[in-house]
C-alpha cells in the first residue's frame, strides 16, 4: 500500500540536480543478472517479455508498465522522452505510491542497476536514445500569496476539468479518462499527496506538470511554457496550491479511536462545529482480495474518522474521497468499463445496474472478553458481527453479518445517519445509543477497547459491500465518565490520603499528648507501650 | 522526442497533395486546414520533372448504410457548443449522399524504392475548434512539422499514441496557442485524442514520402507529382480497415485508383501503426 512519507526534499535534489545525475556514467550492468532478478521479482506483474501483461496484471489498475513501449510516467525527462537510469532507479527505491508497485529494499545497488539495464533492453527505443530534459526553473517560493495565485491558475488552466474543483478527482472529464491502453484511469485525488505516483511535495508536482505522466491523460505544460501561454511562476504557484490541499497533519494511521465524552448531546450532522474538538484519525483501507469477487483496485483507500459520545449516544464522523455520488448516470460508462476490466475471475458483477456508495462499521456482536475477534470479513455463521451500514440511497441500517454477502437487517435500534457529498468527498455521521441497539446488535460500553473495522465501496466503480475496501481490526474506546475516574478519583484519592494523613497525625499527636501526660505521671508507661 | 533530427538525403518531390480533411462536421470554418497547408507548400527542388510527373486520383466509395453517429453532449463546454450550427455528432463513417467516403487516408505504400524526398517546409496543421479536430485525418511526412493549434477558449490536451514513434501528450490551456512537433518515422496511423473531451479523436498518417492524401467529403482524392512507376496504393479508414491497389502511371499520366468499402468491413481489424518489432532488439539478453 501507500507509503506515507513525503519525499519532497529528496526528489527536489533529483529534479533540480538532474543534469548532474544524468551525466553520471552508469556503472557496468549485468544483463544476465538483471534477467534473473527480473524473472524472480518483476515478471509476475510486468510479464516475462516486459509487456506489462504478467499473470497478476489483469487484476491491477493502473496496469503494470509495458517496458516494450517504454511509456514511463515518472521521469525527469521531457514529455514523450525515455527516462534516465536515475529515474528508473528512483522508482525501484521508493516504489510508486497509489499503485501496486512497491519499493525494492531487498535489492542492492548493483542488482537495481542490473535489472534497470534488463528492463530497458525490452524496448528498442532505448537504442541510442538521448532523452531531452525539460527547462526547469527554480522554485520562486511558496507562501500564502503563491498558493492564492496558484488557486487562480488552477481555475484558468482548467486543471479542475479532470481533478475537480476541490482537487479530489471529480471533474467533468474524469469519468471518461483512459490510459494509453484504453484502461480506465482515475484522476489523482490532489488532497492525498501520499498517493501521488511520483511523490508529493511542490517540487514533484511542478516536475509532473512540466513532464506530464506519459501513458496517462495527464499532459505536459512544457509547451505551454515554451509558447509563453503559461509562465513558469504560474506553474510553480499551481504546484504550491496543489501541495496546500493536503491535510495539515497527513495521514497518521491509528489503531485506537478515542471517542471523547462531550457534555452536550453528540453532533448528528457532518457540518456541526462540535466536530472541530474531536481528534481525527486515519484508517487505511485495502481492496477485499480474499474472497471472490475480489477487488485489487478499490476506489476508497482510507477513511478519516472522528468519534464523540455523550454517555447516551455515540457519534462517528466518517469522511473519504469518492469522485461520484453513486448512482450517477454520468459514471455509468466508467462503471461498465471498470467492471469489465477488473473481473478476471469471472465474478458476476452487474456492470450497468445502478449501484450505490456505502460504508459499514463492523463491530463484534458482543464485546469480547479476550483478544478473540470475529472473522474480519463481516464475520462467519458461528461468530457474527454487528454492522452499522450506510448506503447513499437507503441510509442507515443496523445489521448482522455472517460473512460477505450474508447481511441481515436487525429489527429495532436507533442507528441514524446524516450525510453530505460535495466535490468528490463523502462525509457521514452515524449515531447510535451506546447501551442498546437493534435486536441482537452489540451493546457498547465505556472504558473498554471495542474491536471495530471499516468497509467502504463506490458503486460507480462497480463496488459493493462484498467487493469494496476493508480495514484491519482497530479499536474504538469510549471515554469513561469524568465522575468515575478522571476528576473524582484523584480528588477522592487526595481526600482519602489526606484524611489518612490527618488521622495519622492526629493519632500520633493524641498518643504523644497522652504519652506526655503519662510520662509525667508514669515514666514507665512508654516502655510498656513500646 | 527530438523535434528536428531528421536528416533527409536527397531532395526531391514536387509535392502537391490534393486532399482534404472532409471532417464533415456540421460547421464549416477551419476544416481541412492541415491539408490546405500541405497543399500550399512550396515544392522543394523537384527530382520529378514536372513535365513527366504523374498523378493518381480516385474516389473512395462506401456501400451500405452508414451508422447514424452518436450525438456529442457539449453542454459542459458552451464555448465549443456555440460553434456548431447543428448538433455535433461522432461519426465513425462519414459517407456522402452519393456514396463517397470521407476521411480515408490514401498513400503510396510501395513502389518508390530507395528514393528519398525532401521534407515539406510548410507544416501540416491540426486545429482544435469547436472541440473537434480539424481535419479529422491528416497526413504528414516523417520529419515534417506538424503544427497543433487551439482555436477554442478551453483546455485541450493533445495525446498522440504512436507505437513506432515516441508519442507526446501536451496541454494547450488557452486559445490561440500553437505548438509544433514532428514524427521521425513512418507510421500509419497514429491515434490522437483529447482526454478532456473524450469524444475528440483524430488520426495522423506519417509517411516517408510526400505522396499521401485524405479523401474529401465526396470521397475523392488526388496524389500528384509522382515519378512514373508501378505503385501499391493503400487506403485506410478508421473503422473499415485497409484496402490496397496496384496502379501503374507513365510519364505525365493520370492513373485511377478507386476504392470500395462496405459496411461489412466495419468491426474488422484496423491496422494501427507499424507492427511492433517482436524480435527483441539487439543487446537483449532474452533467448
Amino acid at each position: 500500500m501507500s507509503t506515507f512519507a513525503f519525499r519532497g526534499p529528496v526528489f527536489s535534489a533529483i529534479a533540480l540536480g538532474l543534469m548532474a545525475v544524468h551525466a553520471v556514467p552508469v556503472a557496468a550492468q549485468d544483463l544476465e543478472s538483471g534477467r534473473a532478478i527480473y524473472d524472480k521479482w518483476c515478471a509476475e506483474c510486468h510479464g516475462v517479455e516486459g509487456r506489462g501483461d504478467g499473470p497478476a496484471a489483469e487484476y491491477m489498475l493502473p496496469r503494470p508498465r509495458d517496458f516494450e513501449q517504454a511509456r514511463y510516467q515518472i521521469r525527469t525527462t521531457a514529455n514523450g522522452e525515455l527516462p534516465t537510469d536515475a529515474d528508473i532507479l528512483r522508482v525501484l527505491d521508493v516504489g510508486m505510491p497509489g499503485t501496486a508497485m512497491p519499493a525494492w529494499p531487498n535489492l542492492d545497488d548493483a542488482e537495481r542497476r542490473d535489472v534497470t539495464a534488463y528492463l530497458k533492453s525490452f524496448s528498442r527505443f532505448f537504442d541510442g536514445a538521448d532523452p531531452q530534459l525539460p527547462d526547469l526553473v527554480a522554485d520562486p517560493g511558496g507562501g500564502a500569496e503563491a498558493i492564492e495565485s496558484g488557486r487562480a491558475a488552477f481555475e484558468t488552466l482548467e486543471c479542475w476539468k479532470c481533478h475537480g474543483d476541490s482537487g479530489r478527482g471529480s471533474g467533468q472529464s474524469t469519468p471518461t479518462l483512459e490510459d494509453w491502453r484504453e484502461f480506465p484511469i482515475r484522476a489523482a485525488d490532489l488532497t492525498e499527496p501520499w498517493t501521488f505516483n511520483g511523490g508529493g511535495g511542490a517540487d514533484a508536482i511542478y516536475l509532473r506538470m512540466m513532464t506530464g505522466l506519459d501513458g496517462t491523460p495527464m499532459p505536459a505544460y512544457s509547451d505551454a511554457v515554451d509558447s509563453e501561454v503559461v509562465s513558469p511562476e504560474e506553474l510553480w504557484n499551481v504546484a504550491h496550491y496543489v501541495a496546500s490541499l493536503a491535510p495539515t497533519l497527513g495521514p497518521r494511521t491509528a489503531d485506537l479511536i478515542l471517542a471523547s465524552r462531550v457534555e452536550s448531546n453528540v453532533p448528528t450532522s457532518p457540518g456541526d462545529d462540535a466536530w472541530s474538538t474531536a481528534e481525527t484519525y486515519f484508517i487505511p483501507l485495502v481492496g477485499q482480495v480474499i474472497q471472490t469477487p475480489r477487488n485489487f483496485a478499490p476506489t476508497v483507500d482510507g477513511i478519516w474518522i472522528r468519534a464523540l459520545h455523550d454517555g447516551e449516544r455515540v457519534a462517528l464522523h466518517l469522511s473519504w474521497g469518492d469522485p461520484s455520488d453513486s448512482p450517477d448516470t454520468t459514471w455509468t460508462e466508467w462503471q461498465t468499463k471498470l467492471a469489465n476490466t477488473l473481473h478476471p475471475d469471472g465474478a458476476p458483477l452487474s456492470p450497468d445496474a445502478p449501484m450505490t456508495d456505502g460504508l459499514a462499521i463492523q463491530l463484534p456482536a458482543v464485546i469480547p472478553d479476550d483478544s478473540e475477534r470475529p472473522y474480519f470479513l463481516m464475520g462467519d455463521p458461528n461468530d457474527p458481527v454487528t454492522l452499522w451500514t450506510w448506503d447513499s440511497r437507503s441510509g442507515a441500517a443496523e445489521s448482522s453479518g455472517r460473512g460477505l454477502g450474508r447481511i441481515d437487517t436487525l429489527p429495532g435500534g436507533d442507528l441514524a445517519a446524516e450525510e453530505r457529498w460535495n466535490e468528490g468527498h463523502w462525509e457521514i455521521v452515524l449515531t447510535r445509543s451506546i447501551g442498546t441497539g437493534a435486536e441482537g446488535a452489540i451493546e457498547l460500553a465505556e472504558g473498554v477497547a471495542i474491536p471495530a473495522a471499516v468497509f467502504a465501496w463506490d458503486g460507480s466503480s462497480a463496488e459493493s459491500p462484498d467487493r469494496g475496501s476493508v480495514s484491519s481490526w482497530i479499536y474504538l474506546y469510549l471515554e469513561e465518565p469524568p465522575s468515575s475516574n478522571v476528576v473524582v478519583a484523584p480528588i477522592v484519592a487526595i481526600l482519602l490520603s489526606g484524611g489518612l494523613l490527618l488521622l495519622l497525625v492526629r493519632n500520633a499527636q493524641r498518643r504523644q499528648t497522652a504519652a506526655g501526660a503519662r510520662e509525667s505521671e508514669h515514666t514507665t508507661s512508654i516502655t510498656q507501650e513500646a | 522526442m527530438s523535434r528536428m533530427n531528421s536528416t533527409w538525403l536527397a531532395l526531391v518531390a514536387a509535392l502537391t497533395i490534393g486532399c482534404g480533411g472532409g471532417d464533415g462536421g456540421a460547421d464549416t470554418g477551419g476544416a481541412d486546414a492541415g491539408a490546405d497547408a500541405a497543399a500550399d507548400a512550396p515544392a522543394a527542388a523537384p527530382a520529378v520533372d514536372p513535365a513527366v510527373a504523374a498523378t493518381i486520383t480516385g474516389t473512395i466509395s462506401f456501400a451500405g448504410t452508414a451508422p447514424a453517429g452518436t450525438p456529442i453532449d457539449m453542454s459542459d463546454e458552451p464555448t465549443c457548443a456555440e460553434k456548431h450550427a447543428t448538433d455535433p455528432m461522432m461519426m465513425s463513417i462519414r459517407a456522402g449522399a452519393d456514396g463517397g467516403l470521407a476521411d480515408v487516408f490514401v498513400y503510396v505504400k510501395e513502389g518508390l524504392g530507395d528514393m528519398t524526398f525532401s521534407v515539406p517546409a510548410e507544416p501540416a496543421v491540426i486545429d482544435q475548434e469547436g472541440c473537434e479536430y480539424k481535419p479529422h485525418v491528416v497526413g504528414v511526412m516523417a520529419g515534417q512539422d506538424l503544427a497543433i493549434r487551439n482555436s477554442d477558449a478551453v483546455l485541450h490536451n493533445i495525446n498522440t499514441q504512436p507505437t513506432t514513434n515516441r508519442g507526446f501528450n501536451i496541454s494547450q490551456p488557452r486559445a490561440g496557442m500553437e505548438t509544433t512537433r514532428t514524427f521521425n518515422s513512418a507510421e500509419v496511423m497514429i491515434p490522437v485524442k483529447c482526454d478532456v473531451h473524450g469524444w475528440m479523436s483524430a488520426y495522423i498518417g506519417v509517411t516517408d514520402n510526400p505522396y499521401h492524401a485524405v479523401s474529401t467529403a465526396d470521397g475523392s482524392f488526388t496524389i500528384s507529382g509522382l515519378p512514373p512507376g508501378d505503385y501499391v496504393i493503400e487506403a485506410w479508414h478508421e473503422t473499415l480497415g485497409v484496402s490496397t491497389q496496384s496502379v501503374t502511371v507513365g510519364a505525365a499520366e493520370t492513373g485511377t485508383a478507386d476504392f470500395s468499402f462496405s459496411e461489412d468491413m466495419a468491426g474488422g481489424p484496423v491496422p494501427m501503426g507499424e507492427p511492433i518489432d517482436l524480435a527483441h532488439p539487439e543487446g537483449h539478453a532474452a533467448s
